[in-house]
């Protein structure tokens, strides 16, 4: 599987401050391009694409929250649901759509998945992977649903509707007929998987997975 | 009629003189524009005599490069940061506009007009034709929103600003933003529209009709020739605002500040009389507005904004408005204005978004309606401050004075 790539230990740029994942994310990122980021958040990851890759990075977010501190910081975000609203920008408007642990929250993966694929010539996804092995200890152990730093919630109060593993997200990659251009998973400590490690063995140590992807054009 | 005049005292004939000689003879610089620069008007003519009013703060940098232009709401005016010079309160838009503000006028050269039918010095009804010498009356051809913005590109000719840093407004002013933007995309480098549309809907013309018909049903209107005659239909005007000010209100608002509670008694009257407080508020509303406002340039406003569709000019796709243009976007709207509701700027981020255009967009949550973009409301001046600094930045202009 050559997708899987070797990350450097050290990404490119590092701050204390920001979600490993985010640093990934960024790593993937040409300088320069144009980016939508769905489910921007604060707008932490556009910023970080602003200051140190120089890209027009637009962000779409459903809290408004969210939403009003990043157009207070002079960060370019619309408030809207990535579940409705993607289907509103056309198509290659963007270099990379973005959708980073927010998978899980969307009500329509699949459709969100395609929408991504449609509207930026490259999509990257991040998501907790619900294969890990803590998980699946939490599971087959305790009896309970996992309770961790990357899913705090509780079942009843959980946004996150829409739990993967990274087998099962390969498989959709499958049936959308998508390109993975890059695939890292991520350790509990945040550090990236050997990358010449069989599926099962990602699957079972990886907390989280940043996949790259492009249409099979 | 009569009742609802009463207990009021009417409009002194002083109070009205002043109002009126501000329609030719403003307490604001104006700039004319004869024959040679005629005026194209959507409904087909040409206006060879105009005349705009315009307020300016702060100062144009020496490449005049921070030019901000402010467009005003349905009956705001041009001073949108000092005091009105008709009632003495202060600007409209204090709350944005002034030193170390969101729209900073130590940073920003601040240019607002009075629109183009209005009533405080820019050519409206209550203007003198000078082909006649008697007010225009309703033979003023019916304008609209783009020959409103027509004319405040006019006026930047004249200032010698080329290019707009930003144009800025709430409502109508909003609409005039979207215009701008879409007639000038060369010309605004930035632009922040507030609680607006792209188009008006069927239930604000509606609105706006209730209104019209009041001033209209009014005898004194006189069949629009009531200057010419020398008195002012006051009572139709007043209940045009009336009915008006209810929509820029919200119904918590309207709940929390006046509830049920009766006005200056215990029990009600029994009557007709203004037994709540609400009904003395709204009469108190109407008659401090007839004080400042000509009921012709009323009609003529309202009309403007009704005709507002700013797609149905690009083949009915507002996209189309936008395509190519480089202007980055601000847009926000308030959770309780049900007069333009979230769902008008939606549609305008859509548009956006669809035409490839840099857009910020934000629902700022606030109990106060409509008007929430004239009054204090601290998200929003976040909000335009961010906006407006980032895109200063952007511009190249220089950071804004630490203090």
């Amino acid at each position: 599987m050559a997708v899987r790539e070797a990350v450097q230990d050290e990404p490119a740029v590092r701050f204390s401050s920001v979600r490993v994942d985010l640093m990934v994310i960024a790593d993937m990122v040409a300088p320069r391009s144009r980016v939508l980021d769905v489910g921007s958040g604060d707008g932490a990851l556009l910023d970080l694409l602003a200051t140190t890759r120089g890209c027009d990075a637009r962000g779409i977010e459903l809290s408004r929250e969210g939403v009003n501190a990043g157009v207070a910081r002079g960060l370019s975000v619309v408030q809207g649901d990535a579940d409705v609203d993607l289907a509103h920008y056309p198509d290659d408007a963007f270099d990379y759509v973005i959708l980073s642990q927010t998978l899980q929250a969307t009500r329509r993966p699949r459709w969100v998945m395609e929408q991504m694929l449609r509207i930026g010539r490259r999509a990257i996804v991040s998501f907790p992977n619900f294969g890990h092995w803590r998980s699946r200890f939490d599971l087959l152990i305790y009896g309970r649903m996992p309770i961790t730093d990357n899913m705090p919630y509780s079942w009843y109060d959980t946004p996150n509707i829409h739990f993967c593993t990274i087998r099962d997200f390969v498989a959709l990659v499958e049936v959308l007929d998508a390109r993975m251009e890059k695939a890292v998973a991520l350790d509990s400590s945040g550090h990236p998987v050997r990358f010449n490690m069989p599926w099962w063995v990602w699957n079972l140590l990886g907390e989280q997975a940043v996949f790259l992807l492009s249409r099979n054009d | 009629m009569e009742n609802l005049a009463e207990p009021t005292a009417p409009t002194t004939e002083a109070e009205d003189a002043l109002a009126r000689r501000e329609a030719d003879q403003p307490h604001s610089p104006v700039v004319r524009f004869g024959p040679d620069r005629p005026l194209r008007l959507d409904a087909g003519v040409a206006l060879d005599h105009v005349q705009i009013a315009y307020q300016t703060y702060g100062e144009p940098n020496a490449a005049r490069t921070n030019a901000m232009l402010v467009c005003h709401a349905l009956t705001g005016d041009q001073h949108a940061a000092n005091a009105n010079p008709v009632t003495g309160k202060p600007g409209w838009w204090e709350t944005l506009v002034g030193p170390g503000k969101p729209i900073d006028t130590e940073r920003f050269y601040v240019i607002c007009a009075n629109v183009l039918g209005g009533c405080m010095g820019t050519t409206g009804p209550a203007s003198l034709n000078p082909a006649t010498g008697q007010p225009y009356g309703l033979d003023l051809p019916v304008v609209t929103i783009r020959d409103m913005v027509n004319a405040q590109a006019m006026l930047l000719d004249h200032l010698g600003i080329e290019r707009l840093f930003c144009v800025a407004g709430g409502s109508m002013g909003g609409m005039q933003v979207l215009q701008w933007a879409a007639s000038y995309p060369e010309r605004v480098f930035a632009a922040l529209p507030i609680a607006t549309a792209a188009r008006h809907s069927a239930q604000n013309i509606a609105f706006h009709e209730v209104g019209r018909q009041a001033v209209m049903a009014d005898p004194e209107w006189a069949g629009g020739h009531y200057l010419k005659q020398g008195h002012t239909p006051h009572r139709g005007l007043a209940v045009a605002r009336m009915a008006a000010h209810i929509t820029y209100m919200s119904d918590q608002a309207l709940h929390r500040k006046f509830g049920r509670r009766l006005q200056n008694r215990a029990l009600p009257t029994f009557g007709f009389d203004a037994d709540f407080q609400v009904e003395s508020y709204l009469r108190h509303q109407g008659e401090s507005f007839v004080q400042r406002f000509d009921p012709n340039s009323y009609l003529y406003v309202t009309r403007a904004m009704d005709y507002f569709d700013l797609a149905a000019d690009y083949d009915g796709v507002l996209a189309n408005a936008f395509r190519g243009s480089k202007t980055r976007f601000c847009v926000a709207s308030f959770t309780s204005d049900w007069l333009f509701p979230t769902e008008d700027s939606r549609a305008i981020v859509h548009a956006l978004n669809a035409s490839g255009a840099s857009v910020s967009f934000t629902e700022i949550d606030s109990d106060k309606g409509h008007d929430a973009f004239l009054l204090h409301e601290p998200e929003l001046f976040a909000i335009a401050h961010g906006f407006l600094d980032s895109a200063a930045k952007a511009a190249g202009l220089p950071a804004a004075r630490g203090r």
